[in-house]
C-alpha cells in the first residue's frame, strides 16, 4: 500500500503494552484519515455511553493521507475521543511536524487506551514504543514540554504532542497542542488529562514513498505556486484576524458575550491593527506553502513579551466578545489559553458570561477571590486586566475558576442550582460547546449548521455561513433550500477534515473552491499518493461517510433530535445594533430547518439513519448497531 | 567562531522570509532518493524559540574545514563549483567531517555510511530543486559576495525608499 502503512498502533497505558492491528486497504478507502478515521477508531475501541473521563473512552489519533508528502498543506491529523464537553464525539484537527513525523515513523493512526497510574510521555521510537516518567514535566507548559521532551532525548526532530498545566489540571476545554498549532476543541487535553497523559512524542527516521512521485511532484509544485497567489492573500497578509472588520461590517461580531454583533473598538482589535502593531513573524505549518499564523506580541506594559499566534475565532473571543479594545490583554488572554492548553475560544465565551452574570449582579466582588485578590475583584466587560485574572484562575482551577474550568453549561446550570438565576440563558453554548465568532442571528443557514454539527457548533466543521454571507440565500430568512445548503456545507468540510487538508488551499486548485473547481484536482493527488483509481464521486462519498460516522457514535451515545439545539440567546434576544439587529431564529424556524436538513440527508424525521442509507455507504456493521 | 565562506555558490536561507514550511526538505530528499524524509535532506530547517526559522545546506567554505578534517582523505573539493565530494571507497563513517562543519551541514547515511551534504543539484540543468520549490524565495543560489551585493540593494530599498512592506 502506497500513502498507508496498513497499520493502527494499540498502546495500553496501564499495562504498559502495544499491539499492532492489520487494516484491510477497503477500511482505508472507506474512512482515509483525519476525522473520519480517528471517529471510526474511536467507534471500534470506545465502551459505548462511558464517562470521557473514564479508562473505556480511547485517544483516537488519525494521521492524514497526505502527510510527509510535499502536497500543501497536508500535514495534518485528526484527533478523537468523546468529549468531556459535548458527551458526544470530539474530533479535533491539528496541523504540522506531528503528523509528518507519525507517517514516517510506520503508523496511520494510534489508539491510546486505558488510564495511567503515574503520569507518562509515551514514545514512539519508528517501530519502538516507551513509557517514559512524565513527572519531570509536570506544570511546563505546552511549548515548554515539547522543547524539553526534545531535550532530554537529545533529538531536535521529535515532535510532540502535549497538554499543559489546564489538561493537568483537567479544565473541561483543555486541548491538546503540537509544534504550536492544537487540536483545539472539545476538551481533548482533559481526557488526556484523566489518563495522565503528558505527551506523545514521535521519532519517524522512514521515508515516505508515493505511487506516483512525478504526478504528485508536478500536482505539488503547482498548487504551492498558485498558493503564493490571490486565492490566499487574505490568509498569508494578514491571517484569519482581518475578519474582525468584515464581520463588524456585516453586524455579526460576537461582542459583550454575543448581546451585540458590531463592536465600537474593532479598529482596534482589527487584524489589520495586529499586522502593523503585534506581528512578529508569520509562520507555517509542516508542509504548508501558505503561511497563516501570525505570531504576535505585547511590546510594553506590563504583559511585555507575551507572544503566541493570533487568528480570528481566539481574537474575537478575548477581544469584542469581552469589550476588550486593547490587544494587549487579548494577547495575553491568548497566550494564558494557548501556554497552558486550553481553548481559547472556550475560555473568552465563559469569561463573557462571567461578565454577563457580574453585570446583572448574580456574581460579586467576592466570587473572585483569589491568591492573588484576596478581596476579589470586579469583572465587567472591558476590564482586560481581570479577564487576565480569570483566566489564569481558570487555568489553576483557582476559587472559583474550578467551576468555569467547566465551561459555560456546567458553570450555568451550577450556578441557576445554587442562586436560583436564570444564567443559562446567556451561557453561549449548544451541545455544551461554545459557539464559533459568527453571529447566527444574521445567519440563518448557519444557525441549521451550528445546530446540527455533531461536535456541537462550529465553523470549521460547516461553513454554511458562506451561502448566507455571499447572498445565494437571503441570510435573514428561512426557506426550503437550507436543508440542502447545511447538508453540502458540512460534507464539504468534512473532506477537506478526513483527507485532511487545511481548507484555506480550497482555491489553490482551478481558482474556484467549489466541487467542480476542487474535486479533480484532490481525485489526482489521492490517486498519485496511493495508487488508487478515486472518481469524482467517491470523493462526495468520503465528506458523507465522514459526518455519517460522527452521526452514528452520536446516536450510540444517545443522541436525540432536540440535542440539535442552538444558544438561548440565538433564538430569544436580538441584536439592537448594526445591520443583524432585530433578527433571531425562532423555534419554528429551526425545527423546519432541521426536518430540510435530516431530509436533505436521507435521515429519519428524528434525525436518524436508515440502515439502507448506512449500507449503501458500506458501512454495514455500523447499520447493525444504530440503523433504523 | 565561523567559518568564513567563499567565493563558490551555495543555498542560502533569508530567515526574515523562510516560515518553516520544511518543503525544501522534502524536495531534497525527493531528489536523492525518491522518497521523502527530512532525515536524507541534504539541506535542514532549524526552528528556536517559536519564531527563529532558517534553513541551512553546505555553504562550500574556502579551504573547507570538513575536507581538512577527513582522516581518510576521503573528502574533496571541486576546484570550479567548491561542491565537495565524498569518495565511498574511502568514507568509513567516523563522521569527523561533521563535527568539523561549523554550519552542522553535513550527516551520515544510515544506510550507506557515507557523509553527506549538499551538492547543489549539479546534474540537474535547473540547479538547486529546494530554490525552485521555496514558496517564499527564501533561498537563493549565489555567493557570499552577491549575498552582500543583494543585502545593500535591500537595506537602500528599505531605508531610502520604503518598500519593503511593499515587497
Amino acid at each position: 500500500m502506497y500513502g498507508y502503512h496498513g497499520k493502527v498502533l494499540h498502546i495500553d497505558l496501564k499495562e504498559k503494552k502495544h499491539w499492532v492491528e492489520q487494516k484491510p486497504e477497503e477500511w482505508y478507502k472507506k474512512y482515509i484519515g483525519g476525522v473520519s478515521m480517528a471517529t471510526r477508531l474511536c467507534w471500534e475501541n470506545i465502551k459505548p455511553g462511558c464517562d470521557p473521563y473514564s479508562p473505556d473512552n480511547p485517544v483516537c489519533i488519525a494521521n492524514g493521507i497526505f502527510a510527509g508528502t510535499p502536497v500543501p498543506v497536508g500535514g495534518k491529523y485528526g484527533l478523537a475521543s468523546k468529549s468531556p464537553m459535548t458527551g458526544f464525539i470530539g474530533d479535533s484537527l491539528s496541523g504540522s511536524w506531528f503528523s509528518v513525523a507519525l507517517k514516517r515513523a510506520g503508523w496511520d493512526a494510534v489508539v491510546i487506551h486505558d488510564t495511567s497510574d503515574t503520569w507518562v510521555n509515551v514514545f514512539i521510537d519508528d517501530e519502538r514504543v516507551e513509557f517514559r516518567d512524565a513527572t519531570s514535566l509536570l506544570g511546563k507548559g505546552t511549548f515548554e514540554t515539547e522543547e524539553a521532551i526534545r531535550e532530554q532525548l537529545h533529538d531536535d526532530q521529535v515532535r510532540s504532542a502535549t497538554i499543559g498545566p489546564s489538561g493537568e489540571n483537567m479544565v473541561r476545554f483543555a486541548n491538546v497542542t503540537n509544534d504550536g498549532r492544537q487540536a483545539g476543541r472539545t476538551g481533548h487535553g482533559a481526557v488526556w488529562g484523566s489518563k495522565k497523559l503528558k505527551a506523545v512524542s514521535v521519532r519517524g527516521t522512514h521515508g515516505v514513498a508515493v505511487a506516483d512521485p512525478d504526478t504528485l511532484m508536478k500536482l505539488s509544485f503547482n498548487i504551492t505556486r498558485e498558493a503564493q497567489g490571490p486565492h490566499t492573500s487574505k490568509y498569508r497578509i494578514l491571517g484569519t484576524s482581518t475578519n474582525v472588520l468584515n464581520m463588524n461590517k456585516l453586524g455579526l461580531l460576537p461582542t459583550r458575550n454575543y448581546r451585540e454583533g458590531v463592536f465600537e473598538g474593532a479598529e482596534t482589535v482589527s487584524g489589520e491593527y495586529l499586522h502593523e502593531h503585534h506581528n512578529v513573524k508569520t509562520i507555517a505549518c509542516a508542509q504548508c506553502p501558505i503561511a497563516c499564523e501570525q505570531m504576535s506580541v505585547v511590546k510594553s506594559g506590563p504583559y511585555e513579551g507575551a507572544m503566541t499566534g493570533i487568528e480570528y475565532e481566539c481574537l474575537f473571543a478575548n477581544g469584542p466578545n469581552l469589550g476588550i479594545s486593547d490587544l494587549d490583554y487579548v494577547i495575553k488572554l491568548i497566550s494564558v489559553a494557548d501556554h497552558s492548553g486550553m481553548d481559547a475560544m472556550s475560555m473568552g465565551i465563559t469569561i463573557s458570561w462571567a461578565m454577563e452574570t457580574y453585570e446583572r449582579k448574580i456574581f460579586t466582588n467576592e466570587d473572585f477571590k483569589c491568591k492573588s485578590h484576596p478581596e476579589g475583584f470586579p469583572l465587567n466587560f472591558g476590564d482586560g486586566a481581570s479577564a487576565v485574572s480569570l483566566a489564569e484562575m481558570i487555568r489553576d482551577r483557582e476559587g472559583i475558576g474550578a467551576l468555569l474550568s467547566e465551561g459555560t453549561r456546567i458553570a450555568s446550570r451550577t450556578i441557576d442550582k445554587e442562586r436560583g438565576t436564570e444564567t443559562w440563558k446567556w451561557a453561549m453554548q449548544s451541545k455544551g460547546l461554545e459557539p464559533a465568532g459568527y453571529d447566527a442571528r444574521g445567519l440563518k443557514t448557519f444557525a441549521l449548521g451550528s445546530s446540527v454539527g455533531t461536535r456541537g457548533p462550529c465553523h470549521n466543521r460547516s461553513a454554511a455561513y458562506d451561502v448566507d454571507i455571499q447572498g445565494v440565500v437571503d441570510r435573514f430568512k428561512v426557506d426550503e433550500t437550507r436543508g440542502e445548503h447545511a447538508k453540502d456545507a458540512e460534507e464539504y468540510a468534512a473532506v477537506y477534515d478526513t483527507l485532511p487538508l487545511c481548507k484555506f488551499i480550497r482555491r489553490c486548485f482551478t481558482g474556484k473552491a467549489d466541487r467542480a473547481g476542487a474535486w479533480p484536482t484532490i481525485v489526482q493527488l489521492i490517486n498519485a499518493t496511493t495508487g488508487w483509481e478515486l472518481k469524482y464521486e467517491d470523493i462526495d462519498a468520503i465528506g458523507s461517510r465522514a459526518v455519517t460516522i460522527k452521526k452514528a457514535f452520536n446516536i450510540r451515545e444517545g443522541w436525540k433530535r432536540a440535542d440539535d439545539a442552538l444558544p438561548w440567546r440565538w433564538m430569544h434576544d436580538p441584536m439592537t445594533k448594526g445591520p443583524s439587529a432585530g433578527y433571531v431564529t425562532t423555534e419554528e424556524e429551526l425545527e423546519y430547518m432541521k426536518d430540510l436538513y435530516y431530509k436533505a440527508k436521507g435521515w429519519t424525521n428524528d434525525g436518524l439513519i436508515p440502515k439502507e442509507n448506512l449500507i449503501q455507504l458500506g458501512m454495514e456493521d455500523v447499520a447493525e448497531q444504530i440503523g433504523v | 567562531m565561523l567559518t568564513s565562506t567563499s567565493k563558490y555558490q551555495f543555498v542560502d536561507c533569508d530567515p526574515d522570509k523562510c516560515i518553516g514550511c520544511q518543503l525544501c526538505e522534502y524536495v531534497c530528499s525527493y531528489t536523492k532518493t525518491h522518497e521523502y524524509n527530512s532525515y536524507r535532506s541534504r539541506i535542514r530547517t532549524v526552528r528556536v524559540e517559536e519564531v527563529l526559522i532558517t534553513a541551512i545546506a553546505c555553504r562550500s567554505c574556502e579551504n573547507a574545514p570538513c575536507v581538512r578534517a577527513c582522516p581518510k582523505d576521503a573528502l574533496e573539493q571541486d576546484e570550479n563549483t567548491g561542491i565537495i565530494r565524498v569518495d565511498p571507497a574511502k568514507c568509513d563513517a567516523c563522521a569527523w567531517c561533521v563535527e568539523a562543519c561549523d554550519f552542522g551541514a553535513i550527516s551520515m547515511n544510515p544506510a550507506t555510511k557515507l557523509a553527506e551534504m549538499c551538492d547543489h543539484c549539479e546534474d540537474l540543468e535547473e540547479g538547486p530543486q529546494c530554490v525552485k520549490w521555496c514558496p517564499k524565495e527564501a533561498l537563493s543560489f549565489l555567493t557570499s559576495e552577491q549575498r552582500a551585493q543583494q543585502s545593500r540593494r535591500e537595506l537602500m530599498k528599505e531605508e531610502v525608499i520604503g518598500t519593503k512592506a511593499a515587497g
